[in-house]
């Protein structure tokens, strides 16, 4: 019984931390086809900034959370406009040079993960270099719960319904509102979009902000629970890379559905043989399910769907 | 063909003959020119060591095997693999055993084999897994991706002493220390290439020390580029590139796609394999950081900087970016280096070599003529 209930609070923090680390790289990645390496700095600069937010400027951490993930939002969207688009170097470059010097870097893989390597390195060492190999950390808020013989933190299953809220948010916003049609139309395809009086530049700029924003959310979020220091966007990396691909096309529902399968495994084997080998599991199952899922367990769910729709 | 390429007349001397071999449409430098300014350059970095630090530019030689071998799979075959460092660090972990449990000079000569062989077969494993599982495309790159944190998350944790193949302990992020020098050769005929410096003097300039395993790795590099030039220039690398611009295409003139990939991929994997054999051999010392995402990044980086369309291109990014790495010191380095990525990919989104070809092309032709048939840019490629 004890046991069941820590297998099912650990679920419910590996579904968390799968989720939140890849609910902004879903929409840059799956949506934008913008590999990110720097995706783990975004979530450095959203848990930077609540982080220094409160111990700094003495702004409660229910507020602060918020202006990471704001903060992080605007540099995403200036990012797109100067690397990812190119938008200002060629605006500028339009004036002296009577040319573009950059082509977007939209649906070029290899080009942007290069990109935005770089992108990473600069960021890392400049946190670095400005605020040292660590800032104070924050101490985690609601203290534990207490169950039988065991604890548990309160936060951490706060962060569990954090997750769940973000993803509803993100699936209404991308469906059912106006802008989430023009965001899709742009991106599936951006000359009809374009020709339907859609503002196609406007949308890429906003959907890689929305993207960066809950980057930066998640590291915000977790902020009060991590070491605060200029490579914790690392730890949340390959996580976010696998819950995307695994999840498949259909970004909102692949990310719940692949932060599910995985989160379940994650717990399962930590909680049996240890959190190496619970990291393992999980990236051999990705592995797997990769192998035989190739487009991810929406792109499947997709594929029954069209074999039943034949039959009939 | 047409008679403005003068090496397909019937009567042409062996020198262009055995030119024709290395010379195609997908490579540079099919000038006479070009092959002066190799052999010009061969020659300075065979007197390099008499000037400057020749132990180090042997490391960036090595990585630069490891470029050439992204260069292939990825360049010519449109395979974008983050996984060449596994098989690179497979390599050496794989020489670094064999040599350990076999310290003598036959046994480290097969270490040597053993680590080629070892980063092909697993490339071979891996490339088997995906390709004829349908994997494409970008998924392929994530599987390699996850590949390489899989390797390092498993290296990182085998500190204990039941981590043990033999007499070699893996060592966990310890790594695997006491390597035995290279030594090719059998018992009774064999040639230490560590440690063995052999003394020069020249009038003039004075006497200094010569290490033969900067040597052995200058000769494998150019070895390699060479025989990558043969085999991409090859019908068979005409086929590799028609893989890399069209895939559905290839497979309706009725190329096998799938074995194609790979092949290549398998023997990039050897080639990274060899890579790694000679990094652990001139560290004598390896650890699991070769599975680190920062090292599994950096290939892709140099092939991108140098352009991935071109072999040329990956070592001599390999060289200059490694050497801007660690000479760049202080903590600006990586601010710097990231900067440079960033411009370069941005403004050269092709690559630095392929750039650096076309101004010399169109500087040759004169203004009227660039963008003829020998210039062949950019935007008239198929792309997808």
């Amino acid at each position: 019984m004890v046991n069941g209930i820590n297998l099912a609070l650990q679920f419910l923090d590996s579904f968390a931390f799968i989720v939140l680390a890849a609910a902004g790289l879903a929409i840059i990645f799956g949506i934008m086809g913008v590999i990110n390496l720097a995706h783990g700095e975004f979530i450095l600069i959203g848990a930077y900034t609540s982080t220094l937010s409160v111990t700094h400027l003495g702004i409660p951490l229910a507020v602060a959370i918020p202006i990471g993930g704001v903060v992080t939002a605007l540099f995403g969207i200036l990012t797109e406009r100067v690397i990812i688009s190119g938008a200002v170097p060629n605006y500028v470059s339009q004036r002296t040079l009577d040319r573009d010097i950059i082509e977007p870097l939209y649906d070029r893989l290899a080009d942007s993960m290069v990109a935005t390597f770089g992108l990473s390195l600069i960021l890392t060492q400049g946190t670095r270099i400005a605020f040292g190999n660590s800032i104070d950390g924050l101490s985690t808020p609601f203290g534990p719960i207490e169950y039988g013989a065991f604890s548990y933190s309160t936060y951490r299953i706060v962060l569990a319904a954090v997750s769940i809220g973000l993803l509803v948010a993100t699936y209404y916003l991308f469906t059912r509102t106006e802008f989430g049609m023009r965001a899709r139309a742009t991106i599936q395809d951006k000359e009809t979009a374009r020709a339907m009086g859609v503002d196609t530049e406007r949308m890429y700029m906003l959907t890689f902000g929305i993207g960066s924003g809950l980057a930066g959310l998640t590291g915000a979020l977790f902020a009060p629970v991590i070491t605060m220091r200029p490579t914790l966007g690392d730890q949340f990396l390959v996580e976010s890379f696998v819950a995307v691909v695994v999840g498949g096309p259909s970004v909102v529902l692949g990310t719940a559905l692949s932060g599910g399968v995985l989160g379940a495994i994650l717990a399962v084997f930590s909680n049996l043989y240890g959190t190496f080998i619970g990291r393992i599991a999980l990236l051999v199952a990705a592995l797997i399910a990769l192998r035989f899922l190739p487009d991810g367990i929406t792109g499947f769910i997709e594929q029954l769907r069209k074999r039943r729709q034949e039959s009939e | 063909m047409s008679s403005t390429e003068p090496t397909s007349a019937p009567n042409r001397s062996l020198p262009d003959r055995l030119r024709s071999r290395f010379e195609g449409p997908n490579t540079i430098g099919d000038s006479r020119g070009f092959w002066v300014g190799f052999v010009v350059a061969v020659a300075a970095l065979a007197v390099y060591p008499v000037f400057g630090d020749g132990s180090q530019l042997s490391l960036f030689m090595v990585l630069a095997l490891l470029g050439l071998s992204l260069s292939v799979v990825w360049g010519y075959s449109g395979v974008l693999s983050f996984g060449q460092v596994v098989f690179f660090g497979i390599g050496a972990y794989t020489f670094g055993v064999v040599s350990i449990n076999f310290a003598t000079p036959g046994g480290i000569t097969a270490a040597v084999v053993a680590g080629i062989v070892g980063g092909g077969l697993s490339a071979a494993i891996l490339g088997y897994f995906m390709f004829y599982g349908g994997v494409r495309d970008v998924y392929v790159t994530i599987i390699t991706l996850v590949s390489t944190i899989v390797m390092h998350t498993f290296m990182a944790q085998t500190a204990g002493s039941e981590w043990a193949i033999g007499e070699a302990a893996l060592g966990g992020f310890n790594g695997m220390p006491d390597i035995p020098v290279l030594t090719l050769g059998v018992e009774g005929a064999s040639y230490q290439f560590m440690y063995n410096p052999f003394p020069m003097r020249v009038i003039g300039i004075g006497s200094f020390e010569l290490s033969p395993f900067y040597y052995l790795v200058l000769v494998l590099l150019v070895g390699t580029y060479l025989g990558l030039r043969v085999l991409v220039n090859s019908d068979y690398g005409r086929v590799m590139v028609a893989v890399r611009e069209d895939e559905d295409r290839t497979e309706m003139f009725g190329y096998n796609v799938t074995r194609i990939k790979f092949v290549v991929f398998t023997l990039g994997g050897a080639l990274a394999g060899l890579s790694g054999v000679l990094y652990a051999a001139r560290n004598v010392y390896i650890d699991p950081t070769v599975f680190s995402l920062l090292f599994a990044t950096l290939p892709v980086i140099w092939v991108s900087i140098g352009g991935r369309k071109s072999l040329l291109g990956a070592v001599v990014a390999t060289l200059a970016i490694e050497y801007l790495r660690i000479s760049m010191a202080g903590e600006l380095a990586l601010v710097l280096l990231g900067t440079l990525l960033l411009v370069t990919i941005l403004v050269l989104p092709g690559g630095f070599v392929p750039w650096v070809h076309r101004q010399i092309v169109d500087a040759r032709l004169g203004p009227g003529e660039a963008g003829g048939p020998d210039a062949p840019d950019a935007s008239s490629e198929v792309s997808d």
